[in-house]
């Protein structure tokens, strides 16, 4: 065995590509790791969607159409209606996850942000890295789903393909979700309950397998400040609609970006300062 | 002599009030293998963060490699190797692609990296783990692991953050001979241990530090040598009788320490000393003689033992 | 040692069988557990009473004014809410079992390295798994008192019977959570835990719980009545809407089995994992 030490390479470190590309080898870095959990990712990207499809798009649909007709909400099927909505929840769902375990492993459970900033990566690439590979993650989930909608028939218009970046737009609008990972020191539980209290309830009262109106007006706020409702509601736009007045569609937009811009600066803030100990 | 890459005048760092390093000042030369010394809490681990450009300094001149890490983080780090206290290994990825993800954050390519990554392998001796987990290695082989991280850039200085603690007597001789070969090669090493054999055995010169200052500097040897007697005789009475004892010992050797285990006798001849202990009428349960080391230099200076 | 515990622990030794597994102190783990979630995580517990609550308002208030009424599978036309509300019921005891046998489980298995030291003393594996179900089963009797209260207070409890709803989602969390414990003794790995989602998220969205599953084709239909989950959902719906039927009695014989099944298993595993 040789114990000697390797010459010293005639190629070197290069601080310049380090400062161009550093984000960029974060989401290098995260695409290695997505290996050891490869099946399970793929299962879940495949199988989500047709599950969810196949329980609301076919089996609740018939209720709905039983008792309402065949287009009874914005003037399309059952499965028009849920389907731009389902793709947003799935997107924000991978989003969250790397917004609060992502965040805290990367810091604490696995430490590997320690590591990148020990080299040369600063603080704002790696949460850059961070939400690049969020977004792959978020695009290649909503691709994935939008191509089972399209399969069970419910793609009416070409311009439905925009669900994927709203649906991208709408996880990047969790983003302060990460912000408050950043400054998480001490895993009690606390996923769990943004989880139940906060991500569960933003899901379930955003008008998603049905129009927020039909909630009692005392319900209807929390869809008015969810980014999954302003998200669901942008892409049936452009699924069948227009059903609703252009300004409204820009303060979608609006609301979504503010939040996301938001977010992602207070992620860098507090991530940089808790690198630098 | 060529210049300095570390230069450090009156290097502060206080978090909320208090100072973990408080005015510390020190050159490292190209080449050397330079320690800090102390118990925890000393303000190693900070001082090593900040001259690795990943703190940032309250007050005082740092600069490496002729840098300001507050406006070339990246550019110093890029030059430099890292061995945190705490391995920060990536558990979801197996030993090689550990290498290789690192390396690319130096902006190598990635056939370059690769090739690396297998020879850096076979330096730390795990060749044959290429392909295994990360939790499922030893203590000793995450360490090299970790150390086979650090030279994947080539550094010109590697840092060492208590490269060794929570290793078995085995592990740690792998390691220092491991280390041993980089300094042989020409690489700075810049260490912080709280194991005198280690500073003693790596180390060039030194400081010791204490509550965020430095206590003393030098070559281990000189050190020894300004502070302590050139042996030590160690004497046990049993817990209860050592004061009594050390009053009956006064004027055997340079000086007395008494501990609350043992009683120590700083004399240029140790055996000597015990002869006259003996001689006295006075009966130890364990004698030992030893030579001096750096635990006593900062017993001498602290009136503490290093490891409490 | 008293003559008692020195004469009982050698009998333990020397006869073997149930009393090398079972000590009878199921209580001793089961007070470990109540301890350590008010020392620590009460408020998690506390929140988890919520999710069935929102999926409730969400879709019994929402989908409901779309649906109207509901056939169920005794043929009688029943408001939405209240088709879907013992459904969530029983979602929410086999949820809760779930992550108590399972994840719980994992982490003190792997982690907290709890149960060597359990197994140490003369606690046997049985003692330990009963008394890790029995955790699971009081925060699931828990929940399912809070959500039965919903129920009433929405009027979604359509008979008097919804009362023995309670006995029947323990029984459900019962099943799961002994099944679960077991399951979970062979997975080594945060991945391989990641499946666990991948077969529940099935079960919860097709057993009966959203709509009936008459919607689908009968072969579709033979392989969710296969599921624990459809049972659970069936059992429970008929108790709280006072739809009685022998039917009942096999959803109720499936669980039985499924804990017997569940609790050999289960003990097996911790004996051979941790004592053989």
């Amino acid at each position: 065995m040789t114990s000697v030490i390797p010459p010293r390479a005639a190629v070197r470190a290069d601080p310049a590509k380090s400062r161009r590309y550093g984000a960029w080898y974060v989401v290098e870095h995260k695409l290695r790791a997505v290996r050891a959990y490869f099946w399970t990712m793929l299962v879940t990207a495949f199988g989500t969607p047709f599950l969810y499809l196949f329980a609301f798009g076919v089996g609740l649909a018939s209720l709905v159409v039983d008792s309402q007709g065949d287009e009874f909400v914005d003037g399309v099927g059952y499965l028009q209606f849920v389907a731009p909505a389902l793709i947003v929840n799935a997107a924000v769902l991978v989003a969250a996850e790397e917004y609060m375990f992502g965040m805290l492993l990367g810091f604490k459970w696995n430490a590997i942000f320690i590591g990148m900033n020990s080299a040369p990566l600063t603080g704002r690439q790696i949460i850059d890295g961070m939400f690049l590979f969020v977004a792959i993650r978020a695009a290649f989930t909503a691709g994935i789903y939008f191509a089972a909608v399209a399969l069970f028939g419910g793609v009416i218009s070409p311009w439905s393909v925009l669900v994927v970046p709203i649906a991208m737009l709408t996880a990047f609008a969790f983003s302060p979700v990460a912000a408050w990972s950043a400054t998480i020191t001490e895993d009690r539980g606390q996923f769990n309950i943004v989880n139940r209290l906060i991500i569960m309830p933003l899901s379930l009262f955003s008008g998603t397998v049905f129009p927020l109106s039909q909630l009692p007006v005392f319900l209807q706020w929390i869809g008015w400040i969810s980014p999954i409702w302003h998200g669901s509601e942008l892409s049936r736009q452009f699924s069948y609609g227009p059903t609703e007045p252009i300004w409204l569609s820009v303060i979608h937009v609006l609301f979504l970006l503010a939040l996301a811009i938001v977010g992602w600066r207070l992620t860098v803030h507090f991530s940089v300062k808790r690198l630098d100990r | 002599m060529s210049a300095p890459v570390i230069v450090a005048t009156d290097l502060v760092k206080t978090y909320k009030q208090t100072a973990a390093v408080d005015g510390i000042s020190f050159e490292v030369a190209p080449g050397e293998s330079f320690g800090l010394l102390g118990p925890n809490g000393a303000g190693k681990s900070t001082t090593m963060r900040m001259v690795g450009a990943v703190s940032t300094r309250t007050s005082g001149h740092l600069s490496i490699l002729g840098m300001d890490p507050d406006a070339h983080g990246p550019e110093i780090r890029s030059q430099l190797g890292v061995v945190p206290q705490q391995d920060n290994l990536d558990t979801e990825l197996v030993v090689r692609d550990n290498l290789i993800v690192y390396g690319r954050y130096f902006g190598l390519p990635r056939s370059h990296v690769a090739q690396r990554a297998d020879e850096l392998l076979e330096f730390a001796q795990l060749a044959d783990r290429k392909k295994a987990k990360i939790d499922d290695l030893s203590g000793g082989m995450k360490r090299r692991l970790t150390i086979a991280r650090a030279l994947i850039n080539d550094p010109r200085i590697l840092l060492l953050d208590e490269p060794t603690t929570g290793l078995d007597p085995q592990a740690r001789h792998i390691l220092w001979d491991r280390l041993f070969r980089l300094k042989e090669q020409g690489t700075t090493l810049v260490l912080t241990t709280h194991y005198m054999d280690e500073a003693e055995q790596l180390c060039d010169r030194l400081i010791v530090v204490d509550k965020g200052r430095i206590m003393a500097e030098g070559a281990p040897a000189a050190l020894i040598r300004e502070h302590s007697s050139r042996e030590v005789l160690e004497v046990r009475f049993g817990s209860e009788r050592n004061e009594t004892a050390a009053a009956d010992l006064a004027g055997i050797g340079e000086r007395l320490e008494v501990l609350p285990d043992r009683v120590l006798v700083y004399a240029q001849d140790g055996e000597a000393a015990l002869v006259e202990v003996t001689r006295r009428g006075l009966e130890p349960i364990t004698s030992l003689v030893r030579r001096s080391s750096l635990e006593d230099v900062f017993l001498r200076l602290t009136g503490r033992s290093l490891i409490e | 040692m008293t003559t008692a515990a020195t004469y009982r622990a050698a009998q333990r030794r020397d006869t073997g069988g149930v009393r090398a597994l079972y000590s009878g102190n199921a209580r001793a783990v089961l007070g470990r557990g109540l301890l350590a979630t008010r020392s620590t995580n009460w408020w998690i517990v506390l929140t988890g009473v919520f999710e069935p609550i929102f999926f409730l308002l969400s879709l019994g208030l929402g989908l409901g004014g779309l649906i109207g009424t509901v056939t169920d599978s005794a043929g009688n036309d029943i408001p939405y809410a209240a088709f879907i509300a013992p459904a969530l019921l029983a979602v929410s005891a086999m949820n809760g079992a779930i992550y108590d046998s399972t994840w719980n489980v994992f982490f003190k298995m792997h982690f907290g390295k709890l149960y060597q030291g359990m197994l140490a003393t003369r606690l046997g594996p049985l003692d330990v798994a009963l008394g890790e179900i029995s955790l699971a089963l009081l925060r699931g009797a828990a929940y399912g008192v809070t959500f039965l209260l919903v129920m009433q207070a929405l009027g979604l409890n359509l008979a008097w019977t919804a009362l023995l709803a309670l006995p029947a989602i323990l029984v459900i969390a019962f099943g799961f959570a002994s099944l679960g414990m077991g399951i979970t003794s062979y997975l080594k790995t945060f991945q391989q835990m990641e499946v666990i989602p991948l077969v529940l998220l099935p079960m919860f969205l097709l057993s009966a719980t959203f709509f009936p599953i008459t919607v689908y084709p009968e072969t579709v239909q033979w392989f969710i009545m296969a599921l624990p989950l459809w049972h659970g959902v069936e059992l429970v719906r008929g108790l709280t809407t006072g739809a009685l039927s022998v039917a009942m009695l096999g959803h109720l014989a499936y669980y039985l089995v499924m804990i017997a099944v569940g609790l050999i298993f289960t003990t097996r595993r911790l004996r051979a994992l941790f004592l053989d």
